[in-house]
């Protein structure tokens, strides 16, 4: 009787847990996974999958630190924002074997320095962030960032800049040719002049129309990602993607188990199936960048690989992740911000 | 009138007072726990010390304050002067709140005075229709805003089909798009409670004056406006307290190149500054001023009414 009772008991729990593992909490970008993607992820493993979406990095730290952390499983950080979340503890660790698929990881992305050994994320899909230009308004030379900060005067007052911290002040840095997060302050102040003068030129700071501005026609130049840029040349828009000498934006969004995970087996199971070339090619195909995967190519649109926002020309200069700087540097660069849209 | 219900009323008191606390709890909760509860956090993180890349540290600081008003320039350490920037800032929103307001209460009390002036039947069918946009949300109806001001929407292309103009007004990305966005965004709060002060409004008071040889503008002037006052003063309240918060409209329609105080406390929560307890001081310094506002006309109509 008592061992009767004990296992309806541990059958009680079964099912309480049973349930927990029947669902899964993804805290993603907007407009960054195909649907049919994850209602084969749902199916294939009878879990109920639940999706919230942000705007930002940003906006994803400020949510997971007012209380988010618990509620989510996975997020989808980019590089410099993965190095930030591990270090305010928001990340959990995968230990070594729980992955049976992360012997798929490309090798150049196996060991990032935002996350060394991969100990927290997977690769989700990287690419770059630079600017495209319409070339029905300007015909002449684009590869360089004189076109964002100091337009010739076609182009002048039709320049949409993205509405974030890091990508404006990264771009504007590798226009001056500066380090990322400089402390000298000989720098930082001409940092903050230049962008000063430049904003006169600029129509308005906006992300999430980032792509539409272009196709609408109210923007002649967008500081934009990649695949956005080829979204709207697939759009109709006559954009072309510039790889500027001075260098440009590299970015990684990677995925991201996070602290104190409702169904963390669940999550190891999506990041699982996010490593299987097929799964991630399907997000490739949709966000029109690339995954950090080996063996992906088969399964990759044919356009996507040969599309000029994808292969940078030789003569273009490096590109370069978003540093995170330290808080004396960072006070700064929110202030020079702060200056910029006063 | 007033003594015959009196008694009744006092019965239903009788009746209710075992359970008048009981009664009454839900409004103390919601009072409490959605409006006091949020005002003391805020108030409280306003007076923290912030935590690099968000979050609060529990330690007593002004710096939030001090930040608010002093400028201590780039890199925090010339001597402080007046900050102007928030000021700015705050000045701004003003602006573009008392125009957004002063633009409804143009459009909207005659609009209340149409309505309220309609037959009985049809003043329903009226103001069901001021409210049918309002069926849709917000950020659809302001990108839907963009598109009708756009270069190539249509309000320049009928303008210049017209030869009104020559060329694109150019009106996005500019202030005054944001005051139109922001019009329109709030215009049914101005003529919801207008309509329904004009529609109390005893009409023969207005023939009495006429009778008297008061012109069209003194029985406007002196009886309506002084009757319906209250109204009016609900509606400007209304627009002009979420126009002075609103971030929708800025980022949309002004190109998010100039902080308003709405986006200004965003930032300090989504942002890379990640600035908590300078966005509380933000708010708590917005919502001091708006109920000074408020008291002020409250005053006011307490004055108008004895």
């Amino acid at each position: 009787m008592k061992k009767l009772l004990s296992t309806a008991m541990a059958f009680g729990l079964l099912a309480g847990t049973a349930h927990a593992e029947g669902k899964l909490v993804i805290y993603h970008w907007f407009e960054y996974i195909p649907q049919e993607l994850l209602d084969t992820f749902s199916e294939k493993y009878d879990v109920e999958v639940v999706m919230d979406t942000y705007d930002s990095n940003e906006a994803l730290l400020a949510a997971l630190k007012a209380g988010g952390i618990g509620t989510y499983d996975v997020a989808v950080p980019g590089d410099y924002m993965v190095q930030i979340m591990g270090n305010e503890g928001l990340l959990d660790t995968i230990a070594e074997g729980e992955l049976a698929n992360k012997g798929n990881i490309a090798p150049e992305w196996a060991d990032p320095s935002f996350d060394p050994g991969r100990a927290s994320s997977i690769p989700y899909q990287w690419g770059s962030t630079s600017f495209a230009v319409n070339r029905d308004d300007y015909a002449g030379d684009i590869s360089t960032t004189d076109i964002l900060f100091n337009p010739p005067a076609e182009l002048a007052g039709k320049i949409n800049m993205l509405d974030s911290q890091g990508e404006v002040l990264a771009m504007a840095a590798l226009h001056m040719g500066i380090p990322q997060c400089s402390g000298d302050r000989a720098q930082l102040s001409a940092l903050n002049d230049m962008l000063q003068a430049a904003k006169a030129n600029w129509a308005s700071f906006n992300s999430d129309t980032a792509k539409e501005v272009l196709v609408s026609g109210d923007a002649a130049v967008g500081q934009i990602y990649d695949g956005f840029a080829a979204k709207a040349r697939a759009e109709g828009a006559n954009v072309e993607y510039a790889f500027p000498a001075q260098g440009y934006v590299v970015w990684m969004d990677n995925v991201v188990l996070l602290k104190d995970a409702p169904n963390r087996e669940n999550a190891l199971l999506f990041m699982d199936f996010l490593l299987e070339p097929e799964n991630i090619a399907a997000v490739s195909n949709y966000a029109r960048y690339n995954s950090g995967l080996t063996g992906v190519e088969a399964y990759l649109d044919p356009t996507l690989a040969t599309q000029p926002e994808s292969n940078p020309p030789a003569e273009a200069g490096a590109g370069v992740f978003i540093e995170v700087c330290d808080q004396a540097t960072q006070e700064v660069y929110d202030q020079i911000w702060t200056n910029l849209k006063k | 009138m007033a003594g015959g219900a009196a008694p009744g009323g006092s019965v239903q008191s009788e009746t209710y007072r075992e359970a008048r606390l009981w009664l009454l709890l839900p409004a103390w909760v919601t009072l409490g726990l959605l409006t006091l509860a949020p005002l003391m956090i805020m108030l409280v993180y306003s007076f923290l010390t912030k935590e690099f890349r968000g979050g609060v540290i529990w330690e007593f600081s002004l710096g939030a304050y001090d930040q608010f008003f002093f400028d201590r320039g780039l890199f925090g350490d010339d001597a402080p002067k007046i900050e102007w920037t928030y000021i700015g800032i705050f000045w701004r929103s003003i602006w573009q709140a008392g125009v957004a307001t002063i633009l409804s209460l143009l459009i909207g009390f005659p609009t209340a005075y149409f309505i309220a002036t309609r037959p009985q039947r049809q003043r329903a069918l009226w103001v069901f229709l001021v409210t049918i946009p309002y069926w849709v949300n917000l950020l659809i109806r302001t990108v839907s805003m963009k598109f009708l001001l756009r270069d190539e929407g249509p309000l320049n292309d009928g303008l210049m089909a017209l030869g009104v103009i020559s060329e694109p007004l150019g009106i996005v990305n500019t202030n005054l798009a944001v005051q139109l966005g922001l019009f329109y965004s709030y215009l049914p709060f101005m003529v919801l409670p207008i309509y329904a002060a004009v529609e109390r409004y005893n009409f023969a008071l207005s023939e009495a004056a006429a009778d008297l040889y008061a012109p069209r503008w003194t029985v406007l002037r002196r009886v309506l406006l002084p009757a319906v006052k209250p109204g009016i003063v609900a509606g400007c309240i209304l627009v002009f307290v979420p126009s002075l918060g609103s971030f929708l409209a800025p980022d949309l329609l002004g190109g998010a190149k100039n902080f308003m105080i709405g986006s200004l406390i965003e930032e300090q929560f989504k942002g890379n500054a990640g600035n908590w307890p300078f966005g509380a001081a933000a708010s708590m310094i917005l919502l001091s001023m708006v109920l000074i506002l408020l008291i002020f006309s409250a005053r006011q109509s307490q004055k108008g009414g004895a």
